[in-house]
């Protein structure tokens, strides 16, 4: 019991911190931009993509590093040539073209490197075991995993209130025309904040993708979930996309690891009346329950958990 | 290159436009070096229009030249760049940080570096040295209205536009807006004020021009205006 506690305790704040280097930057760029970027995990892909190829080539570390700048400048080229030109037909041009750009990042990953799942492996000078409980190991790689992604999230929280940038880019949230009179770029200040976005979801990628699968569907697959941290955490709140994350990282991994289901609790006979739902066990509805915190959310809080304004 | 004779700013027949109504008529008018020149006329003329098609934030036909520049189609952080400020009318201070924060948001690179420090503001207005670590939003509307000239000077503009500094001010607060906007030109800087009350427009512009109908309608100095009650009646008293 004790080893499941501290296992899927683990297992769950890493997720919820991978899921948070997503939610943040696209909360950003929706709080910038008043518009959800669909292709949001594509980036999370083409990290994952890049960081496989270089790491191919070259070695794993040369792609930790270079992966998630090419990432970043791909994000700056589609804000600065495509979404900004979208911008003057509206927000429903822009959710179009973001929708669309997500499918054409999928095909040209397909292209380039086919529908099969890729050999992205952990580095030999990670693969090792970090400790053991019980009879239980705990791979190194995960605990360097969560080491980045909390490193990423300090890093994040002090450009964001400490530095002059992160003090325009907070204003610039909220009174875009202000801050332009004083003589700040905003566009260029969009621009960066959407590259930086794209950079972080593509670091995300790079340290997921030999700890799960690098296949083309990784994207379609981690997609929905995001949306349901920022919707959760409310739209446009860094904050409730960081409590969001880590509760959905915990809910869904505690859930995987329990093998209750209701005959178990209220009793063989009693839940037969239900039929099959009596026997069906919380691991079995694990990946259902994102998706119910998301319809109670909007039922009974549709502004999210800490955010200001209805979605 | 540049004529010394030129005036700071020259706006010529200037129209402005939101959505298809037609706001400014053909305004004309020019901003001397350190000059205080008043905007007046009543609401709804085009006084806050003229500003904002100034700073390019309504797009403006016409031309406006600043400083020996055309700047008619720049963007506005290009305008502000050149050295033109502009103070809001609606006290558009950023509520989530502090008075200091909003100041450093004020310059254009990383410290104040022309005719304006910290130093100075917080000795013109102590209040906002007492209240440097408090979040903007939770000042009084004096306090924001003070913080938002100051954010603006810490840019170092040549020229300052300010749209009904005083608006909703108790009396003492009108009587220190009205002590900064004379250190500001003092300093060589020019203002353009876009006021409604008289009182402190007669007493501090060295010339002011009246508006009615998106257009310029009289233009002189105090005196003239003090002297010319037909002008007051038509275009200024409610």
């Amino acid at each position: 019991m004790l080893e499941l506690i501290t296992f899927s305790t683990l297992n769950g704040l890493l997720y919820g911190m991978l899921l948070f280097m997503m939610a943040s930057g696209l909360t950003l760029i929706f709080s910038m931009m008043g518009v959800l970027n669909f292709a949001h995990a594509s980036f999370y892909m083409l990290g994952a993509y890049f960081g496989f190829e270089i790491s191919r080539r070259i070695g794993f570390w040369p792609g930790f590093v270079v992966a998630p700048l090419l990432v970043g400048a791909v994000g700056a080229l589609v804000e600065r040539y495509g979404l900004r030109r979208v911008h003057r037909y509206g927000h429903v041009a822009e959710l179009l073209f973001t929708f669309g750009l997500a499918f054409v990042l999928e095909e040209l990953v397909n292209m380039f490197w086919g529908k099969l799942p890729v050999d992205y492996r952990v580095p030999p000078s990670l693969d090792f075991v970090a400790f053991r409980l019980f009879d239980t190991t705990y791979p190194a790689y995960r605990m360097f995993m969560l080491l980045v992604a909390v490193a990423m999230f300090a890093f994040l929280i002090a450009v964001l209130t400490r530095s002059r940038v992160g003090l325009i880019i907070q204003a610039a949230l909220t009174h875009p025309d202000m801050v332009a009179m004083l003589g700040h770029n905003v566009p260029r200040i969009f621009m960066l904040v959407f590259g930086v976005g794209a950079a972080l979801a593509g670091l995300a990628g790079v340290i997921a993708g030999p700890a799960l699968v690098t296949q083309p569907s990784m994207a379609a697959l981690l997609g929905p979930i995001l949306f349901v941290v920022i919707v959760v955490g409310g739209l446009g709140s860094l904050a409730g996309a960081f409590v969001a994350s880590l509760l959905i990282g915990l809910v869904q991994t505690f859930a995987v690891a329990i093998n209750v289901s209701l005959a178990d609790v209220v009793g063989a006979e009693a839940a037969a009346r239900l039929g099959d739902l009596g026997t069906v066990t919380v691991a079995q509805i694990a990946p259902v329950i994102p998706y119910l915190l998301l319809v109670l959310v909007l039922i009974f809080r549709p502004k999210g958990l800490m955010g200001t304004r209805e979605t | 290159m540049r004529n010394p004779a030129e005036p700071m700013l020259q706006v010529d027949d200037l129209h402005a436009f939101y959505g298809k109504s037609h706001i400014l008529h053909g305004v004309s008018f020019t901003v001397g070096r350190s000059e205080i020149v008043s905007l007046l006329g009543r609401n709804g003329v085009g006084r806050s229009t003229t500003i904002k098609a100034i700073m390019g934030d309504v797009p403006p036909h016409g031309s406006i030249r600043f400083k020996g520049h055309e700047i008619a189609g720049l963007r506005p952080h290009q305008v502000a760049r050149l050295g033109l400020g502009y103070v809001p009318e609606n006290r558009d201070v950023f509520p989530s940080l502090t008075v200091e924060q909003n100041l450093l948001l004020g310059c254009k690179s990383s410290k104040p570096t022309g005719r304006w420090s910290y130093e100075d503001v917080y000795r013109i207005f102590p209040r906002l040295r007492e209240r440097a670590t408090t979040p903007a939003g939770v000042l009084s509307g004096g306090e924001q209205q003070m913080l938002t000239m100051c954010r603006t000077l810490m840019g170092d503009p040549d020229l300052v536009m300010i749209d009904e500094p005083t608006e909703g001010l108790a009396p003492m607060v009108v009587e220190l807006v009205g002590n900064l906007l004379t250190e500001i030109a003092q300093r060589g800087v020019s203002i353009l004020l876009v006021e409604q009350k008289l009182a402190i427009a007669l007493r501090i512009s060295h010339r002011l021009y009246v508006m009615g109908h998106g257009q310029i309608v009289f233009e002189g100095t105090p005196d003239d205006l003090a002297a010319n009650a037909q002008v007051r009646r038509d275009w200024l008293e409610v």
